[in-house]
């Protein structure tokens, strides 16, 4: 076997993560309309590795399980089945895992102060041992994502969208990570804004040594930003390859829809007709491949038989019977 | 203006307040575009900008207690910036169509999206139940909703995301309006049901020769559906301009910096480039140019003068650059 090595190359390694949540009604309508207990299949039989100092994106649309995957590698939800295990840092402990949410407006408590808000996981962790060097600390970690010690006195919401992003990272930051999740951290911003995020991004990632895994909608951005990326379509990958090679040559019939529909400034696609359908029920999947009912090119076999993940030439992984090696 | 003939909507000198304890917040100034028909402005900008402030007042429907200060809005031959609520009721829905963000919000969870769609219909065009029933499913099917007369007695959270805003495409359609006013009317949907939904606001636009302000922050459904841009910042227009001119040859700083910070799907940069600083706060906003503090080629007159459209290239930009003078 070689999972040592494996284990050296890179930062995190998921093996077949399944979670299953119960959304069934309460117990007393069961009994008196006699409906059966209900499962919604989020994340379904998933693996994927993050290679150290690099970066993972999870794409996909919404309710297709991405954000699912962020909390169950943070620890926030427990996997049904699956493994995830993080790599040894020089210290013989697993890598140490931060998250970056979506809405600024959202995860920042607006009754504390800056200051004491990226203090709390020093605190917690007890990483610093007097006051006075987790002040010194704060004002470290809020110059290194840009802003100025005094910021840390003011509250939340004197800061704007793009501000309270960087304290996000700077509290994420505060626990030293090594590896960072990354739920949409630039959805909720403006464009120009976005750029100084994603640079400020960039910069750490440089600095630090760090390895993210990031989560996101926008194709523009993933493709910026990371170095493979996994496609993810009804709780499972349905492809995962080199950001440069899935872009020129994307494989599987639902990366090329997703690439196909992105807006494009350069050369706007204005009289296109879009390939139709929706993105069915996760609670009803569809039998066999989970893409049938939308793919173009679906034959029998794809209606009635999920297709297992293949290794290509190119290093890409894909989930289609109808792909092969040309 | 030369181009104000046959527009359907005209804004000129638009200014709207707010007032409150601090002092008043000037939301939007000095604001003048038009609109034809059968095309789409596309209005850009960051969050508080004023670009939904814009396609707000137009639908009067700004939120005390906010006010038109000043500036005139023209709907074909009728101001309408003066009317009364009950007169601009008659307006909105009749002349004006509205599109939202949310589709779930702007439907009525407890009635059938037919009884919404008939009783706007007969609000507005006087039909009886029968024919507003069938202009309903008809609505329904322009919009591409698969077998309509079922469809219609189904509540809005029976419907997807997608098809919920398709339903609200039609119910703004109800009544041929000649404007209809998007305000980030994909927003809230996945990427492919995104260009879905453009394509479908483009065609029907194109068919039924409506004039459409599309309000959005996003540059790529933008590029993708409208004719015209309107760039704005802190309130005010920064570059009105065909498609092509704004995307490819950005006349004002804010734009060209705007066009560059967005990263691109064909070549990758290391690192993107970016505006430094934020948009001045609405009671704020700095003397001269409000863009002046974060502008790389500003002047002495940047911070004194305030610049107003002038014509560059085949649009106009408030910049003392583009004016050929110098900053």
């Amino acid at each position: 076997m070689n999972v040592m090595s494996k284990q050296t190359n890179s930062a995190l390694s998921v093996d077949r993560l399944v979670k299953t949540f119960d959304v069934s009604a309460p117990w007393l309508n069961r009994v008196v309309e006699r409906k059966p207990r209900q499962y919604l299949q989020a994340v379904n039989d998933i693996s994927f590795e993050v290679p150290r100092g690099g970066c993972l994106s999870l794409v996909g649309e919404s309710g297709c399980g991405k954000s699912t995957v962020a909390r169950l590698v943070t620890g926030l939800y427990r996997p049904n089945s699956g493994d995830i295990s993080f790599a040894l840092d020089k210290d013989g402990e697993p890598l140490s895992a931060q998250m970056i949410f979506q809405d600024p407006y959202a995860s920042l408590n607006p009754r504390w102060r800056v200051k004491n808000i990226i203090a709390e996981p020093i605190r917690e962790l007890k990483l610093r041992n007097s006051a006075a060097e987790v002040s010194e600390r704060v004002v470290e970690l809020l110059k290194t994502v840009g802003l100025s010690a005094s910021d840390g006195e003011k509250f939340p919401h004197e800061f704007s969208g793009g501000q309270r992003q960087r304290i996000s990272i700077a509290r994420a930051l505060a626990s030293e990570p090594r590896f960072l999740v990354c739920d949409e951290p630039t959805s909720a911003l403006d464009v120009s804004v976005q750029a100084q995020v994603l640079n400020l991004m960039r910069r750490l990632q440089d600095e630090f040594g760090l390895t993210y895994l990031f989560i996101s909608h926008d194709m523009s951005v993933v493709r910026h930003m990371s170095d493979r990326i996994a496609v993810m379509y009804l709780g499972r990958i349905v492809e995962d390859g080199e950001t440069e090679e899935l872009f020129a040559r994307p494989r599987h019939p639902y990366t090329q829809l997703l690439l196909q529909t992105i807006p494009n400034i350069d050369n706007p696609n204005r009289d296109r007709e879009v390939a139709g359908g929706e993105v069915p029920s996760p609670l009803k999947p569809p039998s066999g491949c989970p893409f049938h009912p939308r793919c173009p090119i679906a034959t029998a076999q794809c209606s009635s038989e999920l297709p297992a993940v293949r290794t290509l030439a190119s290093g890409t992984r894909v989930a289609c019977h109808l792909v092969g090696d040309e | 203006m030369a181009e104000a003939e046959n527009a359907v909507l005209e804004v000129r000198n638009l200014k709207v307040e707010f007032p409150g304890r601090r002092g008043i917040a000037t939301a939007l100034s000095d604001v003048s575009l038009s609109i034809r028909p059968g095309e789409i402005l596309g209005v850009v900008g960051e969050s508080g900008a004023g670009k939904s402030m814009t396609g707000l007042a137009v639908l009067g429907l700004l939120e005390r207690p906010g006010r038109i200060a000043g500036g005139e809005i023209w709907l074909a031959d009728r101001r309408i910036d003066q009317l009364n609520d009950r007169e601009m009721e008659k307006i909105r829905g009749r002349e004006i169509g509205a599109i939202f963000q949310d589709p779930l919000t702007s439907l009525n969870p407890l009635f059938t999206v037919g009884a919404q769609l008939t009783e706007t219909i007969r609000l507005h065009l006087g039909m009886n139940k029968a024919e507003a029933t069938a202009r309903a499913i008809s609505l329904l099917k322009d919009v591409g909703i698969p077998s309509p007369e079922e469809r219609i007695n189904q509540y809005p959270h029976q419907f997807s995301g997608g098809m919920r805003q398709r339903v609200v495409i039609a119910l703004a359609l109800a009544a041929s309006p000649k404007l209809i006013i998007a305000d980030e009317p994909t927003t809230a949907l996945d990427v492919s049901i995104q260009a879905q939904i453009t394509s479908l606001l483009r065609k029907l636009c194109k068919e039924k020769q409506t004039a459409v302000m599309l309000v959005t922050h996003d540059m790529g459904v933008i590029a993708e559906t409208a004719d015209r841009i309107a760039v704005m910042y802190a309130g005010r227009l920064v570059e009105i301009g065909l498609v092509e001119q704004v995307l490819h040859a950005p006349q004002h700083p804010y734009t060209r910096g705007l066009m560059a910070s967005i990263p691109a799907l064909g070549a990758r940069v290391e690192r993107l480039n970016q505006i430094d600083g934020s948009m001045p706060r609405l009671d704020a906003i700095p003397e001269g140019c409000a863009f002046g503090p974060r502008c790389k080629q500003a002047g002495p007159r940047c911070r004194r003068e305030r610049p107003n459209l002038l014509p560059a290239g085949s649009g106009a930009s408030a910049c003392w650059i583009n004016a050929g003078g110098t900053a």
